[in-house]
């Protein structure tokens, strides 16, 4: 599902309060536009990664993100892994579910996020933390 | 952390949200309007996002909540300058931004609160097959 | 590598002394395979300049054309097969072009009566112009297919035109079948234009569309509800009676959303909208 070989350094960041939330998606964007992904493109695959990233600074306790430049041989990607060490996802068909939430939010950052990427790939366990990849493809 | 500046114009608070927000900004930004409503005694707002390149979930759910805070407050938002990519990224994304008016750009918004505060007639939307009638 | 330098050299040699007659004929030999369609002019042009760079090659002993000093004559060749292919010439018609030249080159060497050292340069000779063949094949190829990308492109500019058709009224009349690439463009498009004049009404006439899948009808939906997130009211027109009923028989849910039977009527209605507006001062409630 996740094929492709990483392309370059991959660039990280911790998130641990507010402000990170802002550094993600400034990260992200500069990469975005780095491989010439569309604007409404970027937009989407900037959107996605605000809400994945304060997901898991909100729901994670705080975690590590790692953006990077994929090729498949015919195009290229940017590729996003979230990751924290928090409660993890006990039910995860309901956490996919649009308006479902816990946080008190709209219910969509995890839903919302999917629509917005190409490839979207979760693993997660209740206690064992949380592990969200998604990447979006150069048209 | 960055503060929105608030600037009254007449009989309107104008918003234009020119940095990429912290939570905690648009936060604020919404005890500070709901203040200044209240102490200014406007009755429109305006709020301009032309500078934003992206909306999530979080600032789409903040911009409802100072319509509806707004709307107890007697002032009329209208949400104004979205670009046509936030726009389609958050028809994506499902967000509706229920209560929220909007317009293209300030101007445009600016006449929208007007006519909000007119004679406030509504408006016969009866539509169809009417004559093209000049009018004055 | 098609020569030795020694072969080089005598083809040199040949090219040189009978410089003139083998442009010459070179030239009718062409000129009789493209029948009229490049100009005489033109076509000697064409050939003295290859004549010229392939002397120019082998006077500094090219081998082969893929040597160093023949990056002259390569110039030329891929620009001759880009302005065959431009010009619609086939592929065949571009090769003969440089194949002609053996021709031309046959009427200076005497092979029937000459010993195998001969034999050996002609074919060597022949070596290197079909490596030439092969280039402007390849040039040619490359050529096409920009042509056609190119073309792609400009088709889904042409297809998709959005204007002004009144002060605060836009239009995109849609004509042929919308994929989701194009869908996609002109839902961006619309929306730009939308802000760059300023307009609050969009109209999406659909008369030149044959045919409405549940997909493209998303892409529209999408369009209307991102035009209102941005302050602005589409109406649509042009609903075929077929696809009006697709549309009902697909479940597709129009809602609100206002739909005219032809462009006029929906530029006559976002009119009164505005009319009313300007006239009557009351507002366009909106939920």
């Amino acid at each position: 599902m996740t094929a492709g070989l990483d392309v370059g350094t991959p660039q990280a960041q911790s998130i641990t309060r507010d402000e990170d939330v802002v550094r993600v998606r400034q990260l992200v964007r500069t990469v975005a536009v780095a491989i010439k992904l569309s604007l409404v493109d970027q937009t989407k695959l900037v959107t996605a990664a605000s809400e994945l990233a304060r997901n898991t600074l909100v729901y994670g306790g705080g975690g590590d993100v790692l953006v990077s430049v994929v090729d498949n041989g015919r195009r290229r990607g940017v590729r996003i892994v979230f990751a924290d060490q928090g409660p993890g996802i006990a039910d995860l068909d309901l956490a996919l579910t649009d308006g479902y939430t816990t946080g008190g939010g709209l219910g969509l950052g995890l839903s919302g996020a999917r629509r917005l990427v190409d490839e979207f790939d979760i693993v997660t366990a209740a206690g064992e933390g949380t592990r969200i990849t998604v990447t979006k493809w150069s048209r | 952390m960055d503060r929105v500046p608030v600037l009254k114009i007449g009989d309107t608070l104008l918003v234009s949200i020119q940095v990429d927000m912290e939570d905690q900004t648009a936060l604020q930004l919404q005890d500070d309007l709901a203040e200044r409503i209240v102490a200014t005694g406007c009755h429109g707002v305006i709020i301009d996002i032309t500078a934003l390149d992206i909306v999530d979930s979080f600032v789409g759910r903040t911009l409802s909540s100072i319509a509806a805070i707004s709307k107890v407050l007697d002032a009329d938002t209208v949400v104004v300058g979205m670009r046509p990519a936030v726009a389609i990224t958050l028809v994506e994304l499902g967000l509706s931004l229920q209560g929220i008016r909007t317009a293209l750009n300030v101007e445009r918004g600016m006449e929208l609160l007007a006519r909000g505060r007119g004679d406030g007639l509504p408006l016969p939307f009866d539509s169809d097959e009417d004559e093209l009638t000049a009018t004055p | 590598m098609a020569l030795s330098a020694d072969e080089s050299a005598r083809l040199a040699n040949l090219l040189g002394q009978y410089g003139d007659q083998i442009v010459k004929r070179w030239t009718d030999n062409v000129s009789s395979s493209l029948a009229g369609r490049l100009s005489t002019a033109e076509l000697s042009r064409q050939i003295q300049e290859l004549h010229t760079s392939l002397r120019a090659a082998l006077d500094q002993r090219a081998v082969g054309l893929f040597d160093e000093v023949a990056v002259e004559l390569r110039a030329v060749l891929s620009e001759l097969s880009r302005a065959r292919a431009r010009q619609g010439f086939t592929a065949t018609e571009t090769a003969i072009s440089v194949f002609a030249l053996k021709d031309a080159l046959l009427e200076h060497i005497d092979v029937s009566g000459a010993g195998p050292e001969v034999m050996r340069d002609y074919v060597a000779f022949t070596g290197l112009i079909d490596e030439m063949g092969l280039l402007t094949f390849e040039t040619y190829a490359n050529a096409r297919e920009e042509l056609v990308a190119d073309q792609a492109e400009q088709l889904l500019e042409l297809s998709t035109p959005v204007v002004k058709i009144w002060e605060g009224v836009v239009a995109v009349p849609l004509v042929g079948t919308l994929d989701s690439a194009r869908a996609q463009v002109v839902m961006e498009r619309l929306l730009q234009t939308l802000v760059d004049t300023g307009s609050p009404y969009a109209i999406i006439d659909i008369t030149g569309v044959p045919a409405v899948d549940t997909q493209v009808a998303q892409h529209v939906l999408k369009t209307v509800v991102a035009a209102r997130l941005m302050g602005a009211d589409c109406i649509i027109s042009g609903i075929r009676p077929q696809i009006a009923q697709t549309i009902v028989s697909l479940g597709i849910e129009f809602g609100d959303i206002v739909t005219k039977a032809s462009l006029a009527d929906a530029l006559r209605h976002a009119l009164r909208l505005q009319g009313i507006e300007t006239a009557r001062r009351t507002g366009r409630r909106e939920a």
